[in-house]
């Protein structure tokens, strides 16, 4: 309703006015100045100065950057569609239990998801490493199995050589992959519960009507339950891309620092560089991306 | 019930086999990693990976560890002082979005969902940049004003998700009983959207006391919070002792994951989970 | 409404102004504290930024039980961690240890302030070799605190020989045997500094072309690097996971001390040697609480205490009798004379240091 007395008025002045400074003073202005700084250049002990200039958004275009940046691009797809996949799966098995399995495995999704998030990666570091669990199986109970066959049937060159392969650890840590599985195992909840949400407010009479109409569960699926979970699907969407396309812990303890993303860029020119001008300009880009992300998801949310 | 006949017949047997097994497959890759991390605390080596014996030793070194206990006094300091604060602002900020409509209002409510869609390394930049122009000294309280700048934030997308649900009939009907605006307030209005300020200041307290990148850029001398001194030590090496503080950790969380479901089930507005 | 919202916005912004008037204000306020107001005085508390590991834990509790000053120490994994925070407007720390090279950035920035000599009596306990340094004439602004070179860890029941050349981290033929068991220091100028010696140039090269071969050097040699790593490296070869670590003396030797497979060598091409130096920014909270520490850390038994606790080689020459003999007598930690000619300090590069990281930042973007 509109304000209809001062009194009114007053109260709504009251209401808002904390949030509204501490938004303006805390983020708006921050904002502000990171944009102008992204006009900015970088001094040779790394002040700024203040000489206005596109230069920064230019470099952001050379293809060093445009290189990493397509990386990231393609990890935070990746991850994002290895959510999609796996979770909405999930989110359907879970919204098709009955009412109270369902609560308790929403809980037993959210447990996981609520440590912390250092720790999360950390538990994959566990796994990954060339020392690792999957390792200490490969070169130990795998690796012995296929030594035990290899000497059991010498025929057999498979086995000798399956053996020779299993000697070594496998090349986990610091690859892409390895970014990606901490990545989704980071975010693969926030694809799963605005899927759930969705997937669980759908009218299953539809869904029966339609496996009448079309008597196809392919076409029904695809024409009855994808369109109407939709919402859910494209915000899980975003709420996994936008956080995975400014990782920046994860490359740095599961890639070992040898594959840098957009985030770890972002970092150095802050914390090693000291090129703010450069470094506000990358994340002034990034938010660009992600509010178009956040855009597309209301046009299609809206439909 | 429909949900459970409308995958009948032969072929809708195997698609539920497979939907199940898919359901058991996600939960074992959610729980793994979690179950190494507990199984190793345990553990007698130093390095992690092979079983070298039971021991409690990480458990004792964790208790005895200082800088442990002043980053745990850190982030409790943080995420209570930044919880209080953005409870109190989200909370009235989403009475008044609910309520009362105003010039400007499209703008503010795009403002206020911001800090939500912004990645963290770039509100961490920005307040980085803030905090120096402004000669601020780093330290816990520039960490709980960029707290409270994101918290506000989710506080208010929580409590508006349960005023969504409120029935203002309730507040007329006190009125009409003489209650005056501050009763109504307070033994009404309140009490009725209770669960969803509760919701969301757990939301904040969790999301304060899980942050990292936020956190180390507006950091200051001995301001170091639990999420950056276990950075550190995972930086500085895999000790069990992170796995012991681990399991902790992960007690914790099962309590606060407990609680907010029993809040939740006070009110039926579904909370989308941000 | 047109009228109300004008005088709403008006509210606003002038509420805004007086908040960031009073932020400002209240960091300019935190700056003056400990100003030079008659008799100084010891600040109840310490902050001390240090690098992880580098002091022994006994020393600061011996200093807090003779001074009653609580020493709160803070870590970093860089130089330029160090830095960044520090322009970033971290006042608060007392007493901050930057290298050599990045005492000159220092100097240069006007972050640092200078020392009053009147407070530091045991700058006597100084070795002549260290009490005049480079890249602080007369140490004006810093004393050294303990010094070390950069050369290559190694686990020596696996390697046939000592690696005693940059060739076993660079030359394919040398190092391809250990692809995925390397790990190089995750630092910019480090790991250049490794490069531009093999290829036998200056570690302070700021000639481009150099800097280019070194760099693709770099990209050539990361399809066998395990990790960059500069906090953990040490533990990762004593837990089998490395066998060649390009990494600091003391790192290596405080693991070596544990684990005897585990040694360092100084290359025979040459290497970088550094110094850490105690410093107090200026804008510490209490200049003569620093100055009391510092001089306190200069004390031969407590240098010797952090040299024994560091592995790393003391500038101080009054603390050598108390040093354990193992750490006197081993060459890579005090290097004979023909060593030392081989070693190079690293400098400040001014205008070269964006060439740095950008080709530091094109090394770690390459590959898949």
């Amino acid at each position: 309703m509109k304000p209809r007395s001062r009194r009114d008025t007053w109260r709504l002045l009251v209401l808002i006015a904390p949030s509204l400074f501490w938004l303006l003073i805390f983020f708006l202005v921050p904002l502000v100045m990171v944009l102008v700084i992204s006009f900015g250049q970088r001094g040779t002990y790394g002040g700024i100065v203040w000489d206005f200039t596109l230069s920064n958004y230019a470099r952001f275009f050379d293809p060093l950057y445009l290189r990493i940046f397509g990386r990231t691009a393609g990890i935070a797809l990746a991850t994002t569609v290895i959510c999609l996949v796996g979770g909405y799966p999930m989110a359907y098995f879970i919204a098709t239990r009955p009412p109270r399995w369902r609560n308790t495995l929403l809980l037993l999704l959210m447990i996981p998801f609520w440590t912390n998030f250092l720790i999360r990666t950390y538990a994959w570091l566990l796994i990954l490493r060339d020392q690792g669990l999957v390792n200490m199986v490969w070169t130990g109970a795998v690796h012995n199995l296929f030594l035990h066959l290899a000497t059991a049937y010498p025929a057999a060159t498979l086995f000798s050589s399956l053996a020779g392969l299993t000697s070594v650890p496998l090349e986990l840590f610091g690859t892409n992959g390895a970014i990606i599985v901490g990545l989704v195992y980071a975010w693969l909840p926030d694809m799963v519960l605005p899927c759930y949400a969705a997937i669980e407010r759908l009218d299953f009479s539809l869904v029966e009507a339609a496996q009448d109409l079309y008597a196809n569960r392919v076409k029904s699926f695809l024409r009855v339950v994808l369109p109407l979970t939709m919402p859910g699907l494209v915000a899980g969407s975003v709420l996994v891309f936008i956080p995975a396309l400014g990782a920046y812990v994860t490359p740095d303890l599961l890639g070992g620092a040898k594959s840098i993303m957009i985030g770890n860029v972002i970092y150095s020119q802050f914390m090693s560089a000291r090129d703010y001008p450069f470094g506000s300009a990358i994340s002034f880009v990034l938010m660009a991306i992600m509010l178009i992300a956040t855009l597309i998801y209301f046009r299609l949310g809206s439909d | 019930m429909k949900r459970e006949r409308q995958l009948k017949g032969r072929r809708g047997r195997w698609l539920r086999h497979i939907l199940t097994a898919h359901g058991l497959v996600s939960y074992i890759f959610l729980y793994f990693p979690i179950v190494v991390l507990v199984v190793f605390s345990f553990n007698a080596s130093r390095y992690a990976s092979a079983w070298r014996g039971f021991t409690l030793e990480w458990y004792v070194s964790l208790l005895q560890d200082a800088a442990i206990g002043a980053a745990l006094k850190n982030s409790l300091i943080v995420a209570g002082g930044s919880t209080v604060i953005s409870t109190v602002f989200g909370t009235m900020v989403a009475l008044a979005m609910e309520r009362y409509d105003f010039s400007g209002k499209l703008a503010f409510d795009s403002l206020l969902y911001l800090p939500i869609i912004i990645p963290d390394i770039v509100m961490a930049v920005m307040l980085l940049i803030f905090f120096v122009l402004a000669h601020a000294q780093l330290g816990l309280v520039t960490i709980i004003i960029s707290h409270v700048a994101f918290n506000i934030s989710f506080v208010a997308v929580v409590v508006r998700a349960r005023l969504a649900y409120f029935d203002l009939s309730l507040e007329e009907a006190a009125q009409d009983l003489y209650a005056n605006e501050w009763q109504t307030f307070a033994r009404v209005t309140l009490p009725l959207i209770m669960p969803g300020i509760l919701g969301g200041a757990l939301l904040a307290f969790t999301l304060s006391i899980d942050d990292f990148v936020i956190t180390f850029f507006t950091s200051g001398p001995g301001s170091s919070t639990l999420p950056l001194r276990i950075y550190s030590m995972v930086k500085l090496g895999v000790t069990p002792e992170i796995n012991a503080l681990s399991s902790f950790m992960l007690i914790v969380s099962m309590l606060l994951v407990l609680l907010s479901f029993v809040l939740r089930k006070g009110g039926e507005g579904e909370i989308e989970i941000v | 409404m047109e009228k109300r919202l004008t005088g709403y916005l008006c509210v606003s912004l002038l509420a805004l102004l007086a908040l960031v008037v009073l932020v400002a204000c209240g960091g300019a306020d935190d700056g003056d504290a400990g100003g030079d107001s008659g008799e100084p005085e010891l600040a109840s508390e310490l902050h001390l930024y240090n690098w992880s590991e580098y002091i022994d834990p006994e020393v600061l509790t011996m200093f807090e039980d003779e001074f009653g000053v609580h020493v709160i120490e803070d870590t970093f994994a860089n130089n330029e961690e160090l830095l960044a925070k520090l322009q970033a407007g971290a006042s608060g720390y007392d007493v901050i240890v930057p290298s050599d090279y990045m005492v000159t950035t220092m100097i240069t920035s006007g972050l640092l302030a200078e020392l009053n000599h009147d407070n530091l009596p045991n700058l006597v306990n100084l070795d002549p070799l260290f009490a005049d340094p480079p890249y602080d004439p007369g140490m004006v602004y810093c004393v050294p605190y303990l010094w070390g070179t950069t050369g290559i860890g190694y686990n020596a029941d696996a390697l046939d020989q000592v690696p005693d050349s940059w060739a076993y981290l660079f030359d394919p033929e040398l190092a391809a045997p250990y692809a995925g068991q390397i790990t190089m220091l995750n630092d910019e100028r480090e790991a250049f500094a490794a490069a531009l010696k093999y290829l036998g140039y200056s570690v302070n090269s700021t000639v481009e072309e150099e800097l280019m071969q070194a760099r693709d050097l770099l990209i050539q040699q990361k399809a066998w690097i395990y990790a960059y790593d500069a906090e953990q490296y040490e533990d990762l070869l004593s837990a089998d996971e490395t066998l060649l670590a390009h990494g600091w003396s003391g790192d290596v030797f405080m693991v070596a001390e544990e684990d005897e497979r585990i040694w360092y060598v100084i290359p025979q091409e040459g290497a970088v040697i550094w110094a850490d130096n105690l410093c107090i920014p200026r804008s510490a909270p209490s200049q003569y609480t620093a100055e009391v520490f510092i001089n306190f850390l200069l004390r031969p038994d407590v240098a010797a205490m952090n040299s024994n606790f560091t592995w790393y080689a003391s500038p101080n020459a009054e603390a050598t009798e108390l040093i354990d003999a193992e750490i006197l007598a081993e060459p890579a930690i005090y290097p004979p004379p023909e060593v030392m000619e081989q070693l190079e300090w690293l400098e400040d590069v001014g205008e070269a240091a964006p060439l740095y990281s950008r080709f530091w930042t094109e090394v770690r973007a390459a590959g898949p």
